[in-house]
């Protein structure tokens, strides 16, 4: 890490020295073309490790504030008690043995103009090419009395970490007969499934141990993902445990109080013994920075490079991009940045990029072996990214047991994969 | 100075070319999230590089017509041409 960060500063001295000449494109200097990658996700260092790949004369820096990365996807399976957190984490070793300067520090700032990334030291990072992958923060405020103190007693565990062992630790301490809420919200917001999942999950730990609990899902929609497969298997497994309120039926969260644990709607007031409140989203914070993000939050990009349509040689990918037809996944976080790596890789030595086509397959657990996924084809269409008309969709809704199982273990194996792909 | 910027183009265009000749044509970088790149994962589903073309073209072919067995890849081979899937599978059979 000592060597990464000095390699790191030599380069940005190097880089700050030629900053006169920023104006010509490093490829036509005959330097190396500078990538600045900030967010080390799935999206960011997928892209990062993508670029190298791409083109080895590239060079990339990965802007990453934190030593260990922390998955999202199976962090249900770590609330339902199932499965360590640790099986979540990942570092960056294997991303800085490819030769990508891993910069262990925020990005405050980015001058689109004077192409630039600033860092929480003041460090200014030049670029050829920026690629922000920031994912998501928390629209604080958005519901009313939910902000960052609310968290800790009404935990939203949707970035997993410290979050996601507090609402294990609660549902732990929770007495048999207790009742636990959750709330989810509107569209858009990352991982469309990942509320119904984790009802799911919650439900069986419930069943398997405090047998006389409840678990209400107040939605702030009348339609989820994988919604047919995920009531048919509540029906099956969860009957009278599970309920799940729509929006039409009362279930918008208006309000929240965090000291009493009540979510309140329009029809109603619920006293929770143990609440998750999904809370409404928006892009990481370096996007608004950067002024890639619209009003609504995301940031609009070409389907072709993911190059922002707001700020030229800025590209967005991952969760905080508005990618047409694809979800807020892991999987669409990997195909974008893959992607996007092509198409600055010939960008930076002045290429065409060629017309891509995407893919997205999101599994989930509705019980530990019971598995149900998503897959869907992407490609440009009138400017956004559409599904490939005749291609996607959903697993059968008449598979027999043996093919749940079979689903449940191919995304244990997706995981090992793409986690594989993105850190080992 | 212009002769040095067009030296300097020229190798670039040259790079370019190598560049391009190693993309993976539309569709393919997608796999590697489920079909694992490295040879250190273990995971039941296979490892495209290096497989013989005619083998992943016919698989995708089955898939797409409902005729082999499948959990996503029926849905996925849906959303490719005939001409894409052959450009896949030449790419990963060239793949090590």
């Amino acid at each position: 890490m000592k060597a990464g960060r000095r390699e790191f500063l030599k380069s940005a001295a190097a880089v700050t020295a030629s900053a006169a000449l920023l104006s010509v494109p490093s490829f036509a200097r005959g330097a190396a073309p500078r990538v600045v990658v900030v967010g080390g996700g799935f999206a960011g260092a997928s892209c990062a490790r993508a670029l190298r790949k791409a083109d080895p004369s590239i060079a990339v820096t990965l802007v990453e504030a934190n030593a260990t990365f922390t998955a999202c996807p199976f962090s249900n399976a770590v609330i339902a008690g199932l499965r360590e957190l640790s099986a979540q984490q990942f570092t960056y070793e294997r991303v800085a043995a490819d030769g990508i300067v891993v910069a262990r520090t925020a990005a405050t700032a980015v001058d689109a103009q004077a192409r630039s990334v600033t860092l929480a030291d003041g460090t200014r990072l030049p670029y050829d090419r920026l690629i922000l992958a920031p994912g998501i923060d928390i629209r604080w405020g958005a519901l009313p009395g939910y902000d960052e103190a609310a968290a800790g007693h009404m935990p939203h565990a949707w970035r997993a970490g410290e979050q996601t062992l507090l609402l294990r630790r609660q549902l732990d301490a929770m007495e048999d007969g207790g009742l636990v809420v959750i709330s989810a919200p509107a569209n858009p917001f990352r991982c469309p499934p990942g509320p119904y999942e984790r009802a799911s999950l919650i439900a069986h730990y419930l069943k398997t141990k405090k047998p006389r609990s409840k678990l209400i899902v107040l939605d702030a929609k009348d339609t989820f993902s994988k919604q047919r497969l995920f009531q048919s298997a509540w029906n099956e497994l969860y009957p009278g445990l599970l309920e799940w309120v729509p929006l039409s039926k009362g279930g918008n969260v208006t309000s929240v109080d965090a000291a009493t644990r009540t979510l309140v709607t329009d029809f109603g007031r619920h006293k929770a013994t143990v609440a998750n409140v999904i809370p409404p989203q928006k892009a990481g914070r370096i996007a608004d920075a950067a002024g890639v993000a619209d009003r609504s939050g995301w940031c609009p990009i070409d389907p072709v490079t993911f190059e922002s349509k707001l700020q030229p040689r800025i590209h967005v990918i991952g969760d905080a991009a508005i990618a047409g037809a694809m979800p807020k996944s892991a999987f669409s976080a990997n195909a974008q940045a893959k992607t996007c790596a092509e198409a600055v890789a010939r960008l930076v030595t002045g290429g065409a990029p060629s017309v891509p086509k995407l893919i997205n397959t999101c599994y989930s657990l509705v019980a530990p072996d019971y598995g149900i996924s998503i897959a869907g084809v992407y490609q440009p269409s009138s400017g956004q990214l559409a599904e490939v008309p005749g291609s996607g969709g959903v697993s059968p809704a008449d598979a027999p047991r043996a093919m749940r199982a079979l689903e449940a273990a191919l995304g244990e194996s997706w995981f090992r994969t793409i986690t594989a792909e993105t850190f080992g | 100075m212009r002769r040095v910027l067009a030296a300097a183009i020229g190798c670039a265009s040259i790079a370019a070319t190598v560049v391009a000749s190693a993309e993976p044509p539309a569709g393919a970088a997608a796999c590697s999230g489920c079909h694992p790149a490295s040879t250190r994962v273990t995971s039941p589903v296979p490892r495209l590089a290096g497989l013989d073309q005619a083998r992943i073209v016919r698989a995708m072919e089955e898939f797409r017509s409902g005729k082999r067995a499948a959990t996503v890849m029926d849905r996925i081979a849906k959303g490719f041409t005939d001409d894409e899937i052959q450009a896949i599978a030449a790419w990963y059979a060239s793949q090590r």
